[in-house]
């Protein structure tokens, strides 16, 4: 059903277009269209341009960096950076497994808890539906706030200083629920729910076997939504995370500017070749090195994150 | 009287029936029902703190929540004698205010534009360009803002001195940040929003136009009697929404951007930091979380409002 409003919307977009070539005076002007394009080709420039000088900055030779301060053109290039990462960053590679491990493991128990929350309510026959549609439109309204969840997530549910306590507060939530539930409701036929339940398959089976491989789109968006969700988290780190093991990446970017003099420090009471490792250390580019490797998945996925998160938007867009 | 319990009676059997009848189905939303119980019901008792003498001594949260000393209104009176309450309040009000007029206009504009030009090759490429803020977290962000401010190195200061000027200290200068979180707020979200408006104008039924140029109106025309008149209840609901979350404030823009900064708070503390910071490095539990509970509850009526109001212009798009 998506998918058809999908095609049916390209369809419009195309039909359109053909008719726009057809009678010109429906058309912009070429001198308006060209002011369209600057204005937009400004804008999209602004919006890429700082993560791209971050990544020059990343492949810069520090002494040239230090001498001349950040340039877009570079005196001398280097990978310097990125070979100290390989070869001495240990906590940098650490932070990396820890953020991978948490993301994996949170999208799984995420999709598993907002899959099979979502499937209830979007079921008409369920009697309980209104009850636990209310049970997650009552934290939408009122929440206890920052204080409150640091309460509770480390003096009632001990979990400060866990892997569990970067997972947990963010597999679940109302907006994804309502998300799906929805997407369930347009995509998955009532006829298909019902002649599966005559054939006496048990909810299990419909969810696991029919509903889940139909509802695949619906179901990547969400993954998305949480993949992105737990790369990107710093925050609940910083709240609940002091073990130096356990740290993500956002987070070590966070604590860089110490821990990089830390870093320097540790090894230079190691001896001489912790001396010289330290005062090999590239600061300022390896800083640059980090944000792009904690981006670059990102931009891998990118034209993944880009499909989905447009069509989790049109989708959520619809109510009931 | 006699007729009530009755009634309160036979819902027992079928209480129980209707147990059984929707086994399956209750089994498959109970995970989701008891994390939103831990994560999002439990804190509510945390609410209580603001009204407590609130002391951590062992023993277990609840234990010390129903033996320290109830003070009630006491952290709330100390938090707004305080002076920087209103500061905090006003900063949060203005930057929400400010972003959600930015919020309409510049993503209405831009869709407007992207929707308009010819070449829908250049469309989508503008279009992934600024999306990809959207995708950075604050962290990485602050970086690569960072590159561009950093006093000794950064580009801004050595354009500046190229051009015979004096470097600006950037982390230190209140007067530019106001411009700079406003900036970056649109920066990081407008592509995200052009999406949600461009998905609405290309819904817009195609025969408005076919008609609109049978009768020689011309793009401009068309724009201002069709277009426009047709988002405007996309953008009412968005706006209204929009409102009720005027005491909420985007943490890590507030936080990360200006490195937390002491010299900026003036300009950068909003109800987020401050009882984040009030947390965290002050630890007074007491003061921060009566300022949590008061965002919270003016938060709950700001939403309660709006949706009473988007109820009376479009019940359609109603919360609840």
């Amino acid at each position: 059903m998506a998918d058809k409003v999908m095609s049916k919307r390209k369809m419009e977009k195309r039909m359109r277009k053909m008719e726009a070539e057809g009678c010109k005076y429906n058309q912009i002007k070429t001198s308006t269209n060209i002011v369209f394009n600057i204005i937009l080709a400004v804008l999209s420039f602004i919006c890429v341009i700082p993560f791209i000088f971050v990544v020059i900055i990343s492949f810069t030779d520090e002494a040239s960096l230090t001498m001349n301060g950040y340039r877009f053109i570079p005196e001398k290039l280097s990978l310097y950076a990125y070979e100290y990462i390989i070869s001495a960053g240990e906590n940098i590679l650490k932070s990396y497994g820890v953020t991978i491990l948490v993301t994996v493991v949170g999208t799984i128990i995420g999709l598993l808890l907002t899959g099979t929350y979502a499937y209830a309510l979007s079921r008409k026959t369920y009697s309980y539906r209104k009850f636990f549609t209310t049970v997650i439109t009552i934290p939408m309204l009122f929440s206890g706030g920052m204080i409150a969840n640091y309460l509770i997530v480390t003096k009632v549910l001990m979990l400060k200083d866990s892997l569990w306590a970067l997972i947990l507060p963010l597999c679940l939530n109302s907006f994804n629920i309502i998300v799906l539930r929805t997407f369930f409701k347009t995509s998955i036929p009532d006829a298909v729910v019902e002649s599966a339940k005559i054939d006496g398959a048990s909810e299990w089976r419909l969810f696991f076997q029919i509903v889940i491989p139909m509802a695949l789109p619906g179901l990547a968006t969400i993954g998305l939504f949480l993949t992105l969700g737990y790369w990107n988290d710093w925050f609940n780190a910083m709240m609940y995370m002091d073990n130096k093991d356990l740290i993500p990446l956002q987070y070590l970017l966070i604590q860089i500017e110490s821990s990089i003099d830390w870093l320097a420090n540790n090894k230079a009471a190691m001896g001489v070749d912790g001396i010289v490792a330290a005062a090999n250390m590239p600061k300022e580019t390896i800083k640059m090195a980090i944000v792009v490797i904690s981006t670059l998945p990102i931009i891998f996925a990118y034209p993944f994150f880009q499909r989905y998160f447009v069509n989790g938007l049109t989708v959520g867009a619809v109510k009931e | 009287m006699r007729a009530n319990t009755k009634k309160a009676k036979k819902p027992d059997g079928n209480f129980l029936n209707r147990l059984r009848a929707n086994k399956e189905l209750l089994i498959l939303s109970l995970p989701g029902g008891i994390w939103f119980l831990f994560f999002a019901y439990l804190p509510l008792f945390g609410i209580l703190v603001a009204f407590k003498k609130f002391r951590l001594s062992g023993g277990g949260f609840f234990y010390n929540l129903f033996t320290s000393e109830t003070v009630w209104f006491d952290n709330f009176k100390f938090l707004f004698s305080s002076g920087d309450a209103w500061i905090i309040v006003r900063n949060t009000v203005l930057y929400n205010f400010t972003f959600i007029i930015l919020g309409v206009a510049v993503p209405v504009v831009l869709a407007l534009l992207l929707n308009e030009i010819k070449n829908k090759g250049m469309m989508k490429i503008y279009q992934s360009s600024m999306f990809l803020p959207y995708f950075l977290s604050w962290v990485v962000v602050s970086y690569c803002v960072f590159a561009f401010l950093n006093p000794e190195k950064g580009y801004f200061n050595a354009v500046i001195q190229q051009f015979g000027g004096e470097p600006i200290s950037w982390y230190t200068e209140t007067k530019y940040w106001p411009f700079i979180i406003i900036f970056m707020s649109q920066w990081k979200g407008m592509g995200y929003n052009t999406v949600v408006y461009l998905a609405s104008i290309c819904g817009i039924d195609n025969t408005y136009y076919e008609a609109a140029v049978l009768d020689g109106a011309t793009k401009w025309q068309q724009i201002k009697y069709i277009t426009l008149p047709l988002l405007k209840p996309v953008i009412t609901i968005l706006l209204i929404m929009a409102f009720g979350g005027i005491f909420k404030a985007d943490f890590g823009l507030f936080y990360q951007l200006p490195k937390n900064s002491g010299p900026l708070y003036p300009v950068t503390n909003v109800l987020d930091t401050y009882v984040f910071r009030a947390l965290k490095t002050s630890g007074e539990i007491g003061m921060s979380s009566a300022a949590a509970l008061f965002q919270s509850t003016v938060g709950f009526v700001m939403i309660m409002i709006a949706n009473k109001i988007v109820s009376k212009v479009d019940n359609e798009n109603a919360l609840f």
